[in-house]
């Protein structure tokens, strides 16, 4: 047994020099979800970094503790510790083994509440634009209902201006995910699901599906081409002018199996977004009347 | 004729690396078979095995078949991990990896966790509690057979009309006929249906045994920590399992008979699946993860020759768990829209659970301080399961937190999440048990020092797969995709993990070398308690004989068989001959291997909708019930004679 000792221990520290070189190396680019590009991604990430650090301060001596014990304990003759094999009660320790936790989960409780309101809620004082998402097998189509002009695999939007993603599916669930503007919804069919997303600046970010709905799942990536304002109103009045329009025959075809690249329509046919639905609504300013 | 060979075997169970395996299995049936004849075993088989009602044989039978499931899965997802180990790889034919990972993460739940816990539930159990048998031993049996029809219909899935490829979870519409038009997601109903029926009956079994059939003096604060896991995991399969049955009912319905439960149109609502699917999902969560809590309070004071550290609040963790386990369920869809009131409900009640679970981890480090701990197998897969669960909880509750759950649900975070917790808790659970017990269910012992080799080669694999998983989470991958682009820097990580896969790949072959290489020069266990333990079990002979126990105990304190041993009765197992009477036994059954049959010709017809095939099934379903309700010479007396030469042939009989 002693010889066995001697090679333990080295070993015992491998999970945690991998933890800690990962988080480091977390600061590359690459790692979309912790470089966000809006609020709601931002937000996000400080809750994400306020119960890690929450966590560690519960893991990391838990982690020593067990070290500890194991050195002194261990069944040597060289060891330490004492020996009380009766040892099973401790009014003290069975206290606070539940309110230091109880304490922990309340400093993240707290804020996680807050939040999941707030994300729910559009900013009051912008006027949001509206984007009705759809996704098919294995595409994403888009329509803009106000400027009537829609879209496959790309968006714009306007920086600085809170976008309202009314989202559905004609096509098996998918959640619509844009990970560096913040969290996923899903799309499904029967049901309109609300989520609002914000560009800080002006930038190219990818979207994606983050639900498995059949072979071709993995191509459903999008583009989300966030541009100033005028930019925006510009490129609107392009697609109006130059675009073709959706017919029905169209968007049969775009509704059936297959991938489809980058496009624009000029308009596109009633009917194809489901008007009601028992989804629920965003608070705050949204006009809740389904255009 | 040619349009049914069509029908049962599709291009998608005619790839070539299907095919080679397929010949493997014909050649070890045949193999098999040879063997049997030739060692004339088929009586043998029939008589100790196939028809036996006794719960340490099934138990066993448990084992054997949840290693095999472990195999199958593990090898699905070395597949996978092959698969993804490069962007842009096309190693895997178009579809296949989609039936990979719905084989494997159904395999792994449904017939390996939950069988390999049976097992130790079998085992152990009436062993622990004084008994000598379940509560219902035939039913056990049924349990056991209506398990492997279940699992057999499943894993011939890929030889015979293809497998199922909508993920584990098998969310509608995609499991739609439109959508998903071979058998394959029949196999996954069905045989879940069957099996889960089987799974019902063992959480009923398990409950009744352990509230009816406790020994003399056993009151509920006496029993040992993993009896009262199991307790819990029965009231949480009792509860579980009908949200579950309905689902995949519906569904079946949906394909089979064209309604319209959860199709995209017709007014099918797909997510009212989803909701009943995790319904029963979170508690599944816990009914694999509290038995393995059991059997650490269990390993941990015998491997620390300590007693445990606060048993009452142990005790009343596990019951704060079972009820919180069932207001959880949302979290696993945060993400569809049921408004902030719902989601913050459910994101703070989900953080509710990692108390009574820190108070759990913090009792066993608490058992530990002041003891003397000996470094056995079954300590170690211990020890490596508090650092891994520590970060799955953790994980765990930044994932209930909503808004990180916005980010983080349905990515490789989540996969590292769940994987750290089903591995690090059931997995590490099962093999701790498994070493445990493994000299009173076979009488041999397993060796320690390649069982150390294959935790240190395993253990590792294991972080160097799932750590960086974490990370490429942070990268924006989700789960199930086949294919990467080069590009987004998921490369590296993601050949890392996959390196890490195929070490534990490794472990897992040094671990059935240990089997194999025990079965042959183990050492034997004579004295039948060969770690000093504390609870019942180790007071009878290893293997424990048909009836366990010659004269039932009369339990005084909690670690019953350490304070008999404390307090001098050294020779405490010995049985007084005058107080043998004779014991009541059940009779071996051959009912339970023909429902078990009959119910996988029932599936069978019922995936193919071949109606004549179905109808069959289910004519020997009736026969086999009807005959075992009018069997009334299904027990018998043992001979207190026949008893008493057992034990003097063990030692232990007292004149």
């Amino acid at each position: 047994m002693p010889k066995r000792q001697s090679t333990r221990w080295p070993y015992r520290w491998i999970p945690l020099a991998v933890i800690v070189s990962s988080l480091l190396s977390g600061c590359g680019q690459h790692y979309t979800i912790l470089h966000p590009a809006g609020p709601v991604g931002q937000t996000e990430l400080n809750l994400l970094v306020l119960a890690s650090i929450a966590m560690a301060i519960v893991i990391i001596p838990v982690w020593i503790l067990l070290a500890v014990v194991l050195v002194r304990f261990r069944d040597n003759p060289r060891h330490k510790g004492t020996y009380i094999p009766k040892w099973q009660r401790s009014k003290f320790f069975e206290v606070m083994l539940f309110v230091v936790p109880l304490i922990i989960v309340a400093v993240i409780a707290v804020p996680t509440v807050q939040k999941t309101y707030a994300l729910d809620t559009l900013p009051r004082q912008k006027d949001p634009l509206i984007i009705h998402v759809t996704s098919l097998d294995w595409k994403w189509m888009f329509q803009y209902p106000v400027q009537h002009i829609a879209t496959v695999n790309y968006i714009k939007i306007p920086a600085g201006v809170p976008v309202l993603f009314k989202l559905t599916a004609d096509s098996p669930m998918n959640t619509f995910w844009v990970p560096q503007l913040g969290g996923m919804e899903y799309t499904m069919p029967g049901e309109v699901l609300p989520l609002w997303l914000e560009a800080n600046k002006p930038g190219v970010y990818m979207g994606r599906s983050g639900q498995f709905s059949g072979r071709g799942f993995v191509h459903m990536v999008f583009k989300v081409d966030a541009v100033p304002r005028t930019a925006f109103n510009q490129w609107v009045h392009q697609v109006k002018t130059t675009a073709p329009s959706m017919s029905v025959a169209k968007y049969h075809a775009l509704a059936h199996f297959g991938y489809a690249g980058a496009e624009s329509f000029s308009s596109y046919p009633a009917g194809t977004f489901p008007t009601t639905s028992h989804g629920f609504t965003l608070t705050g300013s949204s006009p809740m009347v389904m255009p | 004729m040619s349009q049914i060979l069509a029908r049962l075997f599709p291009p998608q169970t005619r790839r070539p690396d299907e095919v080679v395996i397929e010949i493997g299995i014909v050649l070890s049936m045949l193999f098999l078979v040879y063997m049997l004849t030739r060692l004339k075993k088929w009586g043998w088989l029939w008589r100790e095995w196939l028809t036996s009602v006794d719960h340490k044989k099934i138990g066993i039978m448990y084992l054997v078949s949840a290693l095999l499931m472990l195999f199958r899965g593990g090898v699905d997802a070395l597949m996978i991990r092959s698969q993804l180990a490069l962007p842009n790889n096309h190693l895997l034919p178009v579809g296949q990896y989609d039936e990979l990972f719905t084989t494997h993460g159904t395999i792994m739940i449904f017939f390996m966790a939950m069988p390999f816990l049976f097992a130790l539930f079998n085992v152990a159990i009436p062993l622990m509690i004084g008994a000598r048998d379940v509560a219902f031993p035939r039913l056990n049996a049924i349990s056991f057979w209506l398990f492997a029809a279940g699992a057999i219909l499943f894993n011939i899935s890929f030889v015979v009309g293809g497998s199922p490829n909508a993920g584990w979870t098998a969310y509608p519409p995609l499991t739609e006929l439109r959508f998903n038009p071979g058998v394959g997601e029949n196999y996954y109903l069905v045989s879940l249906l069957i099996a889960g029926i089987g799974t019902t009956i063992t959480g009923i079994n398990f409950m009744t045994t352990i509230l009816r059939m406790r020994a003399p003096g056993m009151t509920l604060m006496r029993m040992p920590m993993f009896v009262w896991t199991v307790l819990v995991t029965g009231a949480l399969i009792v509860f579980a399992f009908p949200p579950l049955t309905i689902a995949l009912l519906l569904t079946l319905l949906d394909r089979l008979f064209g309604s319209s439960f959860f199709t995209l149109g017709h007014g099918g609502m797909p997510m009212q699946f989803v909701n009943l699917f995790w319904l029963f999902g979170h508690p599944e969560v816990y009914i694999v993860v509290l038995p393995a809590f059991g059997i650490f309070s269990e390993v941990v004071p015998v491997f620390s020759d300590k007693k445990l550290f606060g048993y009452p609040a142990m005790v009343g963790s596990v019951l704060a768990i079972t009820l919180l386990s069932y207001v959880v369920w949302v979290h696993h869809f945060f993400t569809m829209g049921a408004g902030p009131s719902v989601n913050a409900f459910f994101g703070v009640s989900t953080m509710l659970i990692a108390i009574p679970t820190g108070v759990k981890i913090f009792n066993w480090v608490l058992t530990m301080w002041g003891g003397r701990i000996r470094f056995t197998v079954a300590m170690l897969w211990q020890l490596a399961f508090i650092p891994a669960f520590l970060v799955a909880g953790a994980t765990g509750v930044l994932l209930a937190t909503v808004p990180v759950d916005y980010q983080m649900h349905n990515s490789y975070f989540l996969i590292a999440h769940f994987h750290l917790a089903l591995i690090g808790g059931t997995v590490f659970g099962v093999l701790s048990g498994m070493y445990y017990w493994w000299p009173k269910m076979f009488g041999f012992m397993l060796n320690e020092r390649q069982g150390k080799w294959a935790f240190w080669i395993f253990v590792s694999g294991f972080f160097v797969t799932f750590v960086p998983q974490y990370m490429l989470g942070f990268e924006g991958m989700t789960r199930r995709m086949y294919t990467y682009p080069a590009g987004l820097g998921w490369g590296p990580l993601n050949m890392v993990s996959t390196i890490g896969a195929f070490v534990q790949g490794l472990g897992f072959l040094v671990l059935v070398y240990n089997v194999l290489w025990s079965m042959r020069y183990g050492e034997r266990d004579l004295t039948g308690d060969p770690w000093n333990g504390r609870t019942l079990e180790w007071s009878l002979p290893s293997p424990a004989p048909s009836y366990n126990f010659a004269v039932i105990p009369a339990v005084t304190h909690r670690d019953e068989w350490w304070e008999m041993k404390q307090s001098g009765k050294a020779r405490a197992y010995k049985v007084k001959s005058s107080a043998i009477r004779p014991i009541h036994m059940p009779k071996r059954s051959a009912m339970p291997f023909f429902l078990g049959v009959s119910f996988f010709v029932v599936g069978f017809g019922m995936v193919f909708s071949w109606w004549v095939i179905t109808i069959i099934g289910a004519l020997g379903v009736i026969a086999s019930l009807l005959f075992s309700a009018f069997d009334y010479n299904d027990s018998e007396e043992i001979d207190p004679e026949d008893v008493r030469r057992s034990e003097a042939s063990l030692g232990r009989l007292e004149i």
